[in-house]
């Protein structure tokens, strides 16, 4: 096999293209960074207070990488992009930290079923690699009105914390300010909680609710007050004088976890940078997305390059069957992966087979599998059809669906159809799926699904021996076509939670270093056990 | 010149420390000779105790209870074997009782006869002396029959030395005060109050010839020394010969150092001191004997560059009986040294102590003699030598000699601006500073040009250079930082430092320079630091990541198409930056500071660890300034410990009570100013 790779043509627009959609990224990315608005940013600060992002950077490591999940979280919906959360890992006192934050200058970091969403996928990757959860609370609670999207599934909230802690996963609870209500149930049901004196507020109900409930006159230090907690109720542990002595103590609390890495994941990894320049991966998407790719190209720019403990940069496996889509081995920041990458678009029935049997290889092996994602979909047509498409598709997700090897998902350009889900999509529950601004996901192409959605209409037009409005169809289809193209865009699905997020190509390896080091928090164990294959 | 088979020594013992200990061993082992060091207690770690062949302890500190001890210092010879006594400079060198109790012991001194020394020793009897020689001397200025005419006056101590006891009086109404000031001031500091008034010169140098006499009634002259640049009467820069001397002026000065070297029979190496005006309205300079050193002076390794010898060794070799050296009789080339203190010149001259964590001067020699052009380094210490507080703070002296006057100055500023010196503050920024001024620079000196000048290194501590340079270097040393926060981490050893996917603020790290708090903004835009300059002097400046070093990162910054290396050095909390223009000393700012760590002011710390043993006051009670609020029993010894002001105490501890050293005591709050003011308003 060789590892011989071509530079890519420079293709005229290709770059210009990506780095027009990048500077888009940004500008998504910066409204999450806004929170609020300048304006409620500015009142907080007056109070003396920090904001989510900066609590962050306080508390993670110097020096160290922050990776943001879900930044768009309710992009294209009502609500602020970000969720008035920020959730993302990060290294604290060495260990890496699930880190949950409330946006307090986003309507007074209220939850939405947005937030909901968002802070669930937060605990499923904490519970998944096993990492210790620290939440920087300051919210006012649910966003009352979307309370029917937010009052029955938001009970998991608490559900998840507790369970984290039964799962020997570490549960803290930074508080900055208001956590009342069922919010108060976030330090209630965490392993520490730190409260900020003069700032941190913690009841069941207010002065307001209680003058209703029981006629009794109180105040809001008396009710939920940290000095009241930390000396009376003990709901507090550490009274914090201010801000960042409630993150020094949060660091103290992390670093007495006696939370060692698996040795083995901890040992240092010599590798060398990938051979070819990263950079390199703006020149690679085509800008239309019919025009396939060599993902080999991909590979050489996230890949370790060859060292002494690293002999090849891919060795693929099947070269010669199945070329539509390429499987073969590979290292990231020293950590061996299983690489299934689209290379034509479309799947027959040699690569749904190669897939499965390379999947099973994996969890022989206890290696974790990365997917790109470039697909179509599996071939339709009557040919393939009898050739047993179904059968051999539903043996790859059947693999794909049991395998039990940690999976990433890098959704690079076209993810349609069942494809998406043979190349483990969300639906599959890979540990990590991230987007490039490339990427396109939908049932079907927007053109392809306005065309079907017109074949069928017109089908039944004639059935019913009317004539076919061709003005209102070319309308309808234009119709579709451009919504479901928004609705296949990177932002919209990653508003969705449909994504971890939406990365700059660039970043790939940096995201897949991170994720891969996150893995190996637990043992990576494979499976033998599948479902029926059906032959 | 025959000579004669002398007697000859085999070890020497050196009744002083530091750098001149060194530097008479250095010639000493070269001679074949033994060596033997006397150390006080504080000097224990130091170099030359370890270089010499044997080293006696002498108990203490104190000079005087140290190397001003002559029987113990004849003892140590005696059991240590040595047949022979250096004294250096200083300290007993200009002793004549030590001289003779040396001879006495049977030991051979190795300096001028206690007769030369003493002749020496009064200032006014030596200008007399001088004066009956025919060497130009000042006239003397009876205090009481000084006019205006007279002014200004320069007060002395008759037996001073190194500035002390000298006083300018440029008021004829002062002048009574002052010579009663001065006169106490030198019955203390050398236990005779005889002082004297002379001429003092405005644009004065000081200029000094070398000589070396031997017992056969040889005196060579070996060249002077220009000695102006000087800092409260200390010598700071000096060089030979000393520049723009006519010719006249130059045998004027060779011509009566020679008489005063004959006049009392010297033997040994010695020093003749002499003013040089420069302002005479008849355009000639003038010339006045000021006073012979009967030693070997700090300033000697100028000479010897320039002519090739090495004075200890004649020294030595004179004290066996030997002749004076053969010797050019011009000098050749140019040297300059200067004198790195451990001192802040920003803080007037304030000596510094403290661990000399680097200590790097890259010269060609140390100690050596020359073989040609170069550089040479004489000191005391080495990086991890503890500076303290006993003694001169004199760190070393670098001398450079070169074919010119201006490249040897040059050559200097070079090696002094590459020097690395960490864990103390030092004058070297002065010294780069001098050596490049223009008057310097033009020899243009005189011995008021320090305190004259409009020196940047007198008042600012920061980075020399511009702001962009000062921004390079607190932008490298948040690089450095990175580069260490990576060495450690225990995970994602490889992502990139300070990576977001999502940007939102700059990283930050905080140091302290001179007590003003940095903040040095970075982020990582594919894999280059970039500076984010909070101040907005120095944008755009990028850096790669840093490479390790020994002790440190080094860090190359780009700006505006300029790469500049900057070495980072960690030690501790402190982060001293190499940069292209200079050193910058910078002080880690901790993120977080535990409440209960922090000491509010008014607070008294432990001096040492303890017993509480009595706690004469209470929580809450008013005391006065110099009240004792507890005593503390530390090492079998009470310590009371004092309110430093008027205030109210709040105690911290109790009787019985262990505390640790830095452990708060007490707290004293001053009595509110603003709230009797308010009483009185309401009143």
């Amino acid at each position: 096999m060789s590892t011989e790779t071509v530079e890519p043509a420079p293709e005229l627009g290709r770059r210009e293209a990506m780095l027009a959609k990048l500077a888009s990224l940004d500008e998504q990315h910066a409204l999450a960074v806004a929170g609020g608005g300048e304006r409620y940013v500015e009142r907080h600060r007056a109070r003396g207070k920090l904001t989510a992002r900066e609590r962050i950077e306080l508390l993670i490591d110097p020096g160290t990488a922050f990776l943001e999940l879900s930044p768009l979280a309710g992009w294209g919906s009502d609500f602020t992009v970000g969720a008035s959360v920020v959730t993302g890992i990060g290294v604290v006192e060495g260990v890496e930290c699930l880190i949950n934050a409330n946006d307090p200058t986003v309507k007074g970091g209220a939850s939405n079923p947005w937030t909901l969403k968002k802070g669930f996928r937060a605990s499923q990757i904490a519970e998944e690699n096993d990492l210790p959860t620290i939440s920087l609370v300051e919210s006012g609670g649910a966003d009352l009105p979307t309370q029917k999207d937010i009052f029955i599934p938001g009970g998991k909230m608490f559900r998840d914390l507790t369970r984290a802690s039964a799962r020997r996963q570490p549960t803290v609870a930074l508080v900055f300010g208001n956590s009342t209500a069922g919010g108060a149930y976030i330090p209630g049901m965490s392993d520490y909680t730190v409260m900020v004196k003069e700032q941190a507020k913690v009841f069941l109900g207010g002065p307001p609710l209680v003058k209703m409930a029981t006629g009794e006159e109180s105040d809001d230090e008396s009710l939920g007050g940290a000095e009241m907690h930390a000396r009376t109720s003990g709901l507090a542990d550490y009274l914090a004088v201010d801000e960042h002595d409630a993150i020094r103590i949060g660091r103290r609390i992390i670093a007495r976890l006696n939370k060692e890495k698996l040795a083995a994941a901890k040992a240092t990894l010599t590798f060398a940078e990938p051979e070819e320049d990263p950079d390199g991966l703006l020149d690679l998407i085509p800008t239309d997305l019919k025009e396939p790719f060599d993902p080999r190209e991909v590979i050489a720019r996230i890949a370790d390059g060859r060292s002494p403990t690293n002999g090849a940069v891919f060795d693929e496996f099947k070269p010669l069957y199945g070329n539509s889509l390429v499987t073969g081995w590979a290292k990231i920041h020293g950590h061996q992966v299983g690489i299934l990458a689209n290379a034509q678009g479309v799947l027959f029935s040699e690569e749904a087979q190669k897939a499965t049997q390379f999947i099973q290889l994996a969890n022989q092996i206890d290696v974790p599998l990365l997917f790109l994602h470039n697909t179509t979909g599996y071939m339709v047509g009557a040919e393939y059809e009898q050739g047993g498409i179904i059968k051999h598709g539903a043996q790859m997700i059947n693999a794909v669906s049991n395998s039990k090897v940690p999976h990433i998902s890098v959704v690079m350009a076209a993810s349609y159809g069942a494809g998406n889900y043979g190349m483990n999509g969300r639906a599959f529950d890979p540990r990590f799926l991230f987007t490039w601004p490339s990427a396109k996901s939908a049932v079907m192409g927007p053109a392809q699904l306005a065309g079907v959605l017109s074949i069928v209409a017109r089908a039944a037009a004639e059935s019913k021996g009317k004539e076919y409005d061709e003005e209102a169809d070319a309308g309808m289809r234009a119709f579709i076509e451009a919504s479901i193209e928004e609705q296949s865009l990177p932002y919209f699905l990653s508003g969705m939670l449909y994504d971890d997020g939406v990365i700059d190509p660039r970043d790939t390896r940096t995201v897949l270093g991170i994720c891969l080091s996150v893995i190996n928090n637990k043992p990576v164990q494979g499976t033998d056990r599948f479902g029926v294959f059906r032959m | 010149m025959e000579q004669k088979e002398p007697m000859s020594i085999q070890r020497i013992l050196v009744a002083n420390r530091g750098e001149i200990a060194r530097r008479v061993f250095t010639t000493a082992r070269r001679l074949g000779i033994g060596t033997v060091a006397v150390y006080s207690d504080a000097d224990a770690g130091l170099p030359f105790v370890a270089e010499a062949d044997l080293a006696v302890r002498l108990p203490g500190n104190a000079p005087s209870e140290t190397y001003l001890r002559g029987d113990l210092v004849i003892a140590a010879a005696k059991k240590a074997g040595a047949d022979a006594i250096h004294p250096g400079y200083g300290f007993l060198s200009e002793n004549a009782e030590f001289a003779r109790a040396v001879a006495d012991a049977g030991l051979t001194w190795i300096g001028p006869t206690p007769e030369s020394i003493d002749s020496m020793g009064s200032k006014i009897a030596a200008k007399k002396l001088m004066a009956d020689a025919g060497v130009p001397v000042f006239g003397e200025i009876e205090p009481a029959a000084a006019t205006a005419a007279d002014l200004p006056l320069l007060v002395k101590a008759s037996a001073g030395g190194g500035g002390r006891g000298m006083r300018i009086v440029r008021n004829l109404a002062d002048l009574a005060d002052q010579v009663k000031l001065a006169s106490d001031e030198a019955a203390s500091a050398f236990g005779d109050a005889t002082v004297f008034c002379e001429p003092y010169l405005e644009n004065g140098r000081h200029v000094e010839v070398q000589v070396v006499g031997d017992t056969h009634g040889n005196v060579l002259v070996l060249g002077e020394r220009d000695c102006s640049l000087q800092r409260r009467h200390q010598k700071v820069v000096e060089e030979a010969p000393a520049p723009g001397l006519s010719d006249e002026v130059r045998s004027t000065l060779h011509e009566g150092a020679r008489l005063a070297a004959t006049a009392i029979g010297y033997v040994g190496a010695g020093t003749v001191e002499f003013m040089v005006s420069t302002s005479s309205t008849d355009g000639a300079a003038k010339v006045s004997f000021l006073e012979m050193n009967t030693r070997l002076q700090v300033e000697h390794p100028v000479t010897e560059a320039v002519f090739g010898l090495d004075l200890v060794e004649a020294q030595i070799r004179v004290a066996e009986g030997g002749t004076v050296p053969e010797v050019p009789t011009h000098p050749r080339g140019h040297a300059v040294e200067v004198r790195l203190y451990a001192e802040d010149p920003a803080a007037n001259y304030q000596p510094q102590s403290g661990l000399l964590d680097t200590f790097d001067i890259p010269t060609d020699l140390a100690f050596d003699q020359f073989a040609s052009f170069g550089s040479r380094l004489d000191s005391g210490f080495v990086a991890g030598s503890e500076v303290g507080t006993h003694y001169d703070a004199m760190l070393a002296k670098v001398i450079v000699w070169a074919p010119s006057r201006a490249q040897a100055l040059r050559q200097l500023a070079g090696v002094l601006r590459r020097s690395r010196l960490h864990g103390i503050r030092t004058n070297r920024d002065l010294l780069v500073e001098l050596l490049g001024h223009p008057d310097v620079v033009a020899g243009r000196m005189t011995t008021n040009f320090l305190a004259d000048a409009d020196l940047a290194a007198t008042v600012d501590r920061s980075l020399p250079g511009t702001p962009v340079d000062q921004g390079c270097a607190v932008f490298a040393a948040a690089v450095a930082l990175v580069g260490e926060s990576v060495r450690h981490r225990q995970v994602q050893q490889a992502i990139p430092p300070g990576w977001r996917n999502v940007y939102s603020a700059p990283l930050v790290e905080t140091f302290d320079l001179d007590g003003t708090e940095i903040k040095v903004g970075w982020r990582n835009v594919r894999g280059v630091l970039e500076f984010v300059d909070v101040y907005g002097e120095v944008s755009g400046a990028t850096a790669a990541m840093p490479v390790p070093i020994p002790g440190g990162w080094r860090v190359q910054v780009e700006h505006d198409g300029i790469a500049r290396p900057h070495d980072v050095l960690l030690h501790g909390d402190r982060v001293d930056v190499e940069a292209p223009s200079g050193h910058l000393a910078l002080r880690r700012v901790p993120r977080f500071v535990d409440p209960a760590e922090q000491v509010s002011a008014g607070s008294l710390l432990a001096p040492m660890p303890g017993t509480v043993i009595a706690v004469p006051v209470e929580s809450g009670a008013s005391v006065e300034a110099g009240q004792t609020l507890l005593v503390l029993e530390a090492m079998k010894m009470q310590h009371s410990i004092s309110a430093p002001g008027d205030g109210v105490v709040e105690i911290a501890v109790s009787v019985g009570q262990q505390v640790a050293a830095g452990d708060v005591l007490a707290v004293v709050s001053t009595t509110s100013v603003s709230s009797d003011d308010s009483t009185e308003e309401s009143a």
